[in-house]
This record gives C-alpha cells, sequence and structure tokens, in this order.
C-alpha cells in the first residue's frame, strides 16, 4: 500500500546529500543504541526474573571498582559520539550558513497564506518559484503579517521568516524538476495549505522563461517608478546631496552615522533607512525623512531596495 | 492526631483541606480528569489526519459552527490541537508530577508531618483549578479556544486578526499565568519542605531518588516560570493594551517571545520529565531487590541535567534565524546534555542486573519508561546537529519525539508511580491483572502510534497541518496517517482499563497493608492511607533508601528507620555512610 511512498525525499540540491549522511549517521547511533537497550532489558528481564519467593539480589561488592569502570565507560562513549556529531554538523551547518558570494539574491515575501517571489530582474510570481540548475540562489526573506518558514523537502532547507527582519538561505538545485514548497511554521488557519512550487530548469530555459510572457502578472510598480512616486527623488537626488544623501553607490559602502559608528549599508540597513528612518542618521544630515512605515509594503520595500542597489557609480567618478 | 481528623468538617477534610495528602490527590483528580479531555482533543486531531474527508464519528454532536456536518474545519481543528498540547503540558503533566505526586510524596518520603507551608498548598490547588476551567471553558467562546500551537509564537498570538481567535486566546493566556502561579507556590513549598523539615537522620544523600528529582524539580520551577509569567503578561499587554513588546510595527522584537518562551519550556520538559525519572528509579530498584545502581552519579545526574537545561533552549531557535555562531554553542549545549541522560539510563540497567525481578504492573511500566525514554532522548540528537533539525524541524519527527519523551517517558511513569503508589493513596489495592493487559496493549500501540511518526517526519510531512491531503507530496502517506490514527484510537480506548481499575479499586480492591511491595522508604512506613500527620511517631532514619537483599539480614529489604542489624557486612555506599 505504501509502494510510491517517498519514505525519504529525492535529494535535489547540494547540500542535500551532505545532510542525509549525518542523518543516516545519527539514525545508525539511534538504531544501535535504541535495540541494544531493548534487548538488554528483555535479556536482564528474563535471566534475573524472580524464579522463588525466597531469592533475593545480588548487588555487586561495596565499592566495586567494575561499577566505576562501568559508569565512566558509558558517560564517555557516548560523550566522544556527541562530539562526533557536533564537529560534523558544525561543517554543514557553516557551509548551510554563508551563502556563495555568485549567488542569485531572490526575494520573498510571506503573507498569510502565499508566497511571493520577486527575481532579481524584477519578474515577480507567487507560490511558484522559478530558478536556474546548477547555479547557487540566496533567498532574502520576510513576512507581511505573521512567521512563516520557507521549506523545501527536497533541498532539506528550511527558514523561518520574520515579520520586520530579513532572513536569508541559500541553496543551489542541482537536478532539473519541480518540487514542493512549504511553510513549514504553523501561521494560522489555512497554514495547511500555504505552499506551492520550485521549479527548476537548465539555465538557458530560465533565461528563456524570464524573456518570455508575463501574463497573469499582476500590475505593479517598479522600484525607479516608486521612487519618484514616493517623492523619495525630491530630497535625494543624484547631483546634488545638500538635503540628502545621494543614494548611488550606497549598497555594500560603510556609513558613517551622527553617533559616530559606521555600518554596512546591506539590504536590512537600507530597509531600516526607509521604514525607521529615525534609528540610524547618516552624519552630516538632518533627521528630517519622513518614514514610510504602513505606507509600503514588505514588496515594495524590496522594489525600492533593488532600485537603489542598482544605483551604481559610473566608473571613474569619484563621490 | 486521627480522633482530630474525625471531627474536621467534609469540607475541610476534602475541598479546602490543608493536609497535603489530600491535596495531592486533589491534583491527581483534576489532572486525570484533564488527561481525559486532551485525550479526546487527541483523538479528534488523528481523526481529523487519517480521515480528512469523513464526517467524525458524533462529529454532529457538535455545533454546526466549528463542525458542519460532522468535518472539522481548519479553524477548529487548529484550536483542537492547540489546546490537546496546552491541556496535557499546563494541566496533566505539570500537575500531576509535581502537583500530585510532589505533595503526596514529599512529606511522607522525607518523614515529616506536612510540608511547611499547609495553607499556601491548598492555595496552590484552588489556584490551579480556576486556571484550569479558564482554559478549558474557552472552548465555548464566540470566536473558540486559543488556536496559535502551545508555543503561541506572535505576531500570531498578539493580533486577533491573524487568527480570528479574540477571547479564547486571551483566556489561554490568562489560564498559562494563573497555572503558572500556583506551580510557583508549590515549588516554595517542596523546596523549604525539603530543606528544612526532614526527619532526624535523613541526610541529603540518603534520600530517594524520587526526592531528589522533586526538590530539583522544584527549583527548575521556582526559576523558570517567572519568565513563562512575564512573557505571557507581556503578550497580553499587546493584545489587550496595545504595547509593542514583540510586534515589529512598533518597533517590537518577534523572537525576543521565543526566546524567553524556551528560556521557560526547555526547563519545563525537565520539569515533565525528571520526576518521572525519579519514580522509576525507586520502582526499579524495588521490584529488582537491588540498591540502585549508582546511587550518587543518579542523583548528580538530576542536577546536571538540570544545570545545562538552562542553557539549551535556543535549540527550539536553529531556523528561526539566529547567528550560526550562538546556533553552534546551543548545538554543543544540547549534545552535552544527552550525556546525563544516557549515564542515568545504563545506570537504571544496572539496577535491574543481577537482581531478583518481579514484573508488577508499576515494574513493567518502569522498564517502558527505560525503553521508549531512550528512544526520545536519541531522536533529540537529530534535533541537536543543526543541518539536520534544518530538515526535521517542524515536522513529524518532532511529533515523534515529544510523544516519545512526554507519554513513553513521563506517561509511563505516572503509570508506573500510580501502580506503585496506589495502595499508599487509597489503601487499597489495584487489580494487578488488568493492569497488566492495560500495559500490555498500551505499550503495543503506543509505539504503534508514535513510532511512525518519524517516518512521516523523514519524508518531510509537516506537524500542524489540517489537512494532510493538501499536497500530492504527503498522498502517498496517507495510509500510514490512517494506520496511526487507527492505532491511536485503540490506545485511547485500552486506557478504559486503567480508569475502570481506578475507580472500581477504590471501592472494591483488596486492602492494603503499610508495606505491600517491602520497600525501603519512608512512606511505607505509615499506615495505608496514612492518617493526617502521617507517621504515629517521626521516625528516626539510618541508612539509605535502597538497602535491599542486604546479606545478614533475614527479610531482602531494610527500611530506612530500622538500623542494620550490627555486624551485618554492607554493601552500599549509604549503609557505609550511616555508619561510619
Ligand atoms: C524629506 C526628505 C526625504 C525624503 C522624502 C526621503 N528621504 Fe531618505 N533620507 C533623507 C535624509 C535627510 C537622510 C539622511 C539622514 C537619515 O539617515 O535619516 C536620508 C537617508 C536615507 C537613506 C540612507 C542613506 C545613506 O547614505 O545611508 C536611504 C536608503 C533613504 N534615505 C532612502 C529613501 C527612500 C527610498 C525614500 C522614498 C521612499 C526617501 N529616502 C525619502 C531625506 C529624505
Ligand atoms: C537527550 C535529551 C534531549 C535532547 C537532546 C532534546 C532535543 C530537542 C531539540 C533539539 C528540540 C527542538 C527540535 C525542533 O523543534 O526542531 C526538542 C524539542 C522538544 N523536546 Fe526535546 N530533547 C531531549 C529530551 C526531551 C525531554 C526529556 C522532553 C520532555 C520530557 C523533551 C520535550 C521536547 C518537546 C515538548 C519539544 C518540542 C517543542 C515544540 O516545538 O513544540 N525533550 N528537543
Ligand atoms: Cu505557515
Ligand atoms: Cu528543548
Amino acid at each position: 500500500m505504501m509502494q510510491d511512498a517517498p519514505l525519504f525525499p529525492e535529494q535535489a540540491s547540494t547540500i542535500a546529500s551532505q545532510i542525509d549522511n549525518l542523518f543516516f549517521f545519527a539514525l545508525g547511533i539511534a538504531a544501535f543504541f535504541s535495540i541494544l537497550i531493548a534487548l538488554l532489558i528483555v535479556y536482564l528481564g528474563v535471566r534475573y526474573r524472580r524464579r522463588h519467593a525466597a531469592q533475593t539480589g545480588e548487588a555487586p561488592p561495596h565499592g566495586s571498582k567494575a561499577q566505576t569502570v562501568l559508569e565512566i565507560t558509558w558517560s564517555v562513549i557516548p560523550f566522544l559520539i556527541l562530539m562526533v556529531m557536533f564537529i560534523w554538523g558544525v561543517k554543514i551547518y557553516f557551509t548551510a550558513a554563508r551563502p556563495p558570494a555568485d549567488a542569485i539574491q531572490f526575494y520573498v515575501v510571506g503573507k498569510q497564506w502565499m508566497w511571493k517571489i520577486q527575481h532579481p530582474e524584477g519578474r515577480r510570481e507567487i507560490n511558484e518559484m522559478h530558478v536556474p540548475v546548477g547555479r547557487p540562489i540566496k533567498l532574502l526573506m520576510t513576512s507581511e503579517d505573521v512567521i512563516h518558514s520557507f521549506f523545501v523537502p527536497a533541498f532539506r532547507i528550511k527558514q523561518d521568516v520574520l515579520p520586520g527582519r530579513y532572513t536569508t538561505m541559500w541553496f543551489q538545485a542541482d537536478k532539473v524538476g519541480t518540487y514542493h514548497l512549504f511553510c513549514s511554521q504553523y501561521c494560522g488557519a489555512e497554514h495547511a495549505k500555504m505552499g506551492g512550487w520550485v521549479v527548476v530548469m537548465e539555465p538557458h530555459e530560465y533565461q528563456a522563461w524570464l524573456a518570455g510572457e508575463k501574463s497573469g502578472q499582476a500590475e505593479f510598480m517598479t522600484g525607479a517608478e516608486l521612487f519618484a512616486a514616493r517623492a523619495c527623488n525630491t530630497c535625494h537626488r543624484p547631483d546634488t546631496s545638500a538635503r540628502a544623501p545621494i543614494l548611488t553607490g550606497l549598497f555594500g559602502r560603510q556609513v558613517g552615522l551622527q553617533d559616530g559608528r559606521r555600518v554596512a549599508a546591506d539590504e536590512a540597513y537600507i530597509r531600516e533607512s526607509i521604514i525607521e528612518p529615525q534609528a540610524k542618521i547618516v552624519s552630516g544630515y538632518q533627521p528630517i525623512m519622513p518614514t514610510f512605515k504602513g505606507q509600503l509594503t514588505e514588496e515594495d520595500v524590496i522594489e525600492l531596495i533593488n532600485y537603489i542597489k542598482g544605483l551604481k557609480a559610473p566608473e571613474g567618478v569619484a563621490r | 492526631m486521627s480522633e482530630h481528623a474525625h471531627k474536621t468538617p467534609f469540607i475541610r477534610k476534602y475541598i479546602f483541606s490543608t493536609d497535603h495528602k489530600v491535596i495531592g490527590i486533589q491534583f491527581l483528580m483534576m489532572s486525570l480528569f484533564f488527561m481525559i479531555i486532551g485525550g479526546l482533543l487527541a483523538m479528534m486531531v488523528r481523526w481529523q489526519l487519517g480521515f480528512p474527508e469523513k464526517a467524525m464519528p458524533l462529529g454532529t454532536l457538535f455545533p454546526d459552527k466549528l463542525m458542519p456536518e460532522g468535518h472539522m474545519g481548519p479553524e477548529f481543528y487548529n484550536a483542537v490541537f492547540t489546546m490537546h498540547a496546552s491541556i496535557m503540558i499546563f494541566l496533566v503533566i505539570i500537575p500531576i508530577l509535581a502537583g500530585a505526586f510532589g505533595n503526596f510524596l514529599v512529606p511522607l518520603m522525607i518523614g515529616a508531618r506536612d510540608m511547611a507551608y499547609p495553607k499556601l498548598n491548598m492555595l496552590s490547588f484552588w489556584v490551579a483549578v480556576p486556571g484550569g476551567l479558564l482554559m478549558a471553558s474557552s472552548f465555548f467562546t464566540d470566536t473558540g479556544a486559543a488556536a496559535t500551537g502551545w508555543t503561541a509564537y506572535p505576531p500570531l498570538s498578539a493580533v486577533a486578526d491573524y487568527t480570528g481567535v479574540t477571547a479564547g486566546q486571551s483566556m489561554w493566556i490568562g489560564a498559562v499565568l494563573i497555572v503558572g502561579t500556583a506551580s510557583i507556590m508549590g515549588a516554595v513549598n517542596y523546596i523549604t519542605t525539603i530543606i528544612n523539615m526532614r526527619a532526624p537522620g535523613m541526610h541529603l544523600f540518603r534520600m530517594p531518588l524520587t526526592i531528589w528529582a522533586l526538590f530539583i524539580t522544584a527549583i527548575l520551577q521556582l526559576l523558570a516560570t517567572p519568565v513563562l509569567a512575564s512573557v505571557m503578561g507581556m503578550l497580553l499587554f499587546d493584545r489587550t493594551l496595545g504595547t509593542h513588546f514583540f510586534a515589529p510595527v512598533g518597533g517590537g522584537q518577534v523572537l525576543m517571545f521565543q526566546h524567553m518562551f524556551w528560556f521557560y519550556s526547555h526547563p519545563a520538559v525537565y520539569i515533565m520529565i525528571l520526576p518521572a525519572m525519579g519514580f522509576v528509579s525507586d520502582i526499579l530498584a524495588t521490584f529488582s531487590r537491588k540498591p540502585i545502581f549508582g546511587y550518587k552519579a543518579m542523583a548528580f545526574s538530576i542536577m546536571g541535567i538540570a544545570g545545562l537545561g538552562f542553557i539549551v533552549w535556543g535549540h527550539h531557535m536553529f531556523q528561526s534565524g539566529m547567528n550560526p555562531l550562538l546556533g553552534t554553542t546551543f548545538m554543543a549545549s544540547t549534545m552535552v546534555i544527552a550525556v546525563p541522560s544516557a549515564i542515568k539510563t545504563f545506570n537504571w540497567l544496572g539496577t535491574i542486573w543481577r537482581g531478583s525481578i518481579r514484573f508488577t504492573p508499576a515494574m513493567l511500566n518502569a522498564l517502558a519508561f527505560v525503553s521508549t525514554f531512550i528512544v526520545g532522548g536519541l531522536s533529540g540528537i537529530f534535533m541537536a546537529s543543526t543541518p539536520v533539525d534544518m530538515f526535521i524541524h517542524d515536522t513529524y519527527f518532532i511529533v515523534a519525539h515529544i510523544h516519545y519523551v512526554l507519554f513513553g517517558g513521563s506517561l509511563f511513569g505516572v503509570f508506573a508511580a500510580i501502580n506503585y503508589w496506589y495502595p499508599k493513596m487509597f489503601g487499597r489495592m489495584m487489580n494487578e491483572a488488568v493492569n497488566t493487559v492495560h500495559f500490555i496493549l498500551t505499550f503495543i500501540f503506543f509505539n504503534l502510534t508514535f513510532f511512525p511518526m518519524h517516518m512521516l517526519g523523514m519524508a518531510g510531512h509537516m506537524r500542524r497541518i489540517a489537512d494532510p491531503t493538501a499536497y500530492d507530496f504527503l498522498k502517498p502517506l496517507q495510509p500510514l496517517n490512517e494506520f496511526i490514527t487507527i492505532n491511536a484510537l485503540i490506545l485511547g480506548a485500552v486506557q478504559v482499563l486503567f480508569a475502570g481499575n481506578f475507580i472500581i479499586s477504590l471501592f472494591a480492591g483488596k486492602k492494603a497493608e503499610r508495606n505491600p511491595w517491602h520497600a525501603n522508604s519512608l512512606e511505607w512506613v505509615a499506615p495505608s492511607p496514612p492518617p493526617h500527620g502521617n507517621f504515629e511517631t517521626i521516625p528516626t532514619v539510618y541508612h539509605g533508601p535502597y538497602e535491599f537483599s542486604v546479606p545478614g539480614v533475614v527479610e531482602d529489604y531494610l527500611p530506612q528507620d530500622r538500623p542494620a542489624p550490627g555486624g551485618a557486612p554492607s554493601h552500599t555506599p549509604s549503609l557505609s555512610t550511616a555508619r561510619a
């Protein structure tokens, strides 16, 4: 009855087999010890069952050395096995936590009860994510409402998606195919239905898909349009920093703050500058930027970030 | 003492009693009552997961709003699984271990006449009851009971719109605050009583492991529960007063809730297992007629588990977006906490080794505890490895783990303890044959119910979903879900044996002697059931509680209040300390 039940999902990412190896190592250890202990209980139970009413137990002689030796053995052996698992685990954990520098960045916004995906080129999808095979993909994720969790069993990856914060995760799909995408953090009434598909394509097919018709795409404003529509450009101008800092070349730079700190201008910083402008004031400016909290959706903010990231200083022009 | 008790009016004797034994039994009855409710909720959860498209038997008895034509909608399902877990944790396992057995056993086993603060003790019960009723009654509010999972993560729990539950969620928070307060009152009492009121000669290292476990548990409760109370208070303010502790719109931090919640709830999982470990240690020794193997190692490993228990909470949050360096430290501490658990397991085996084992129902349940707890502990190691946890977090693997430790561990411990101490509590014996059958069936159907959940988890089946057939990916697993449901229903039905035996034995059980199991600890010195004040005279303690099969002693046990006959060669450290 269970023939076609996948008792273990297929491995479709570079990290999947590494995680599975550790999993099966743990499974081996667990099976060994649970069977050992179950058998010991049965054996000892049968061997030392009371056969007649007058039978007493035989305790090991007082202060027996054997007892100390035994106790040390069964503390040290589990400890050593656990340390092997620890070191092994740390290695994979750090690989999983550090996206390669050349990863393509996608954006994910979770919302009761759907996943919204934005491609770096501006293409948007809902509950579907098309990605090229063999390329590291980094996801920068946030939520509009409650906590969700982005889970693709075939990739063995899972990361919570939090409101008010960006979390990241990366993977490299190594097999063309269509894989289930779930929300694995309980998020309200229709949590069970929050999911979709990750479609892994050959790179050229992916390019063709990107270029293809955008039917079914809801209308939305791009970052450049928002920048003008929200009047960001009245203060942030490309030619003068009189009222507000020039944003060209901002992304990835170190920014000096009024209180003397220096922070890296990453996505989280830019998001905070828009939503919570008073939190970090750029040195030399007045805190006049209005907050856009509640006026922009997380998707809009991502569009703006993407737009600002694209504002690169032309080659050779010093700022 | 006892004539005095006769004159006490019914209400002072059985309802607003300050006698620790009555309060213990009251907690026992309350927890068993909620266990029935929690169990029925579990059956409903399983029905929905096994047969989402079939109407639930008797489902039409529910109001149409909750179960149109006997079908559970996702909103109601979510409330049901949330309340199942909340009731089982806050109103069953914690109160039955600490409240029922803690109260009943602490004074008796240390040789005291009552708790240090009998009035506070009574208050603790009468605070817990309205807390429990508040939680359960939230089902009857307009928008239903809490539906955020027992972990109640904000913003889901902080903003009513996200779940549609208004009053129910706030009542849930209030109830957790109230039962938390009750358990702090209990903890203060146990700690004071154990420190100050031990019978003469009852050194710390002559205390039964049950008392050690209850003592350390009380310390955990005292230190951790206030954190739960504050986090629930903040959540309540967010819901009702418009504060933004956990709301990002107001600059709040959603993760702060999780840190505080698990700072309580990880120690809380030890609150839910340490007492059972204590009971099992005593029961294994008694029915093997052997001293516990490595008494001091056992006591120290309880302390070790409790101490380490405060620095592992982050293992519930590996996927929440924590810095990998922090994650690594939580991974290390979690791995280390498995070591004292391993020590305990092997010491239990060492205890039955070369014993003279009597397979009473109490003993059978205690042995089941050892074999299932180890499975739960070992599955914990999978989840402690962060990369593996990345895959299995929030899947049925976690559900399997929880149930192997809480049902396989705590609840088998409770069954063992009820079987063992029932004669002392009620002065009558339970029917052993019925309880043996109950044990065998429970053990079999427990494993058939929960073991396959590991497989579901490995297959990527998420937890807390109302309809597993919503995904193509999970459809092939549906036969396994049905299999689990059928076994779960049988497991539930089998409990009728125990309940029936429990009730009938109250009236028709064979009268119990003082010491039916020939055990050594002090509760067996008192009459069954002990009168108000417990002991005719306060016993003097001469040695530890595990003097079984001492060479040179005629019987195969030597109660703590009986000195070793001169010259009898001793074989356990506790006995030799006593003589030194
Ligand atoms: C009223 C003028 C004003 C408007 C309108 C305005 N800003 Fe600003 N912005 C400022 C000023 C002044 C600063 C520097 C002081 C500070 O950090 O708040 C700034 C800082 C920033 C920074 C950080 C720059 C750095 O160098 O670190 C970003 C990013 C930014 N704004 C983006 C935006 C976006 C996007 C919008 C439109 C949605 C916007 N701003 C609208 C005045 C404005
Ligand atoms: C060797 C001992 C143990 C280890 C290493 C361990 C490890 C873990 C880990 C890492 C998690 C988080 C998994 C996740 O959510 O991804 C977890 C969850 C849990 N553990 Fe354990 N555990 C152990 C023993 C226990 C015991 C003794 C209990 C209770 C009596 C317990 C009860 C729970 C519960 C209730 C959860 C789930 C909480 C939830 O998310 O709802 N564990 N355990
Ligand atoms: Cu969800
Ligand atoms: Cu934990």
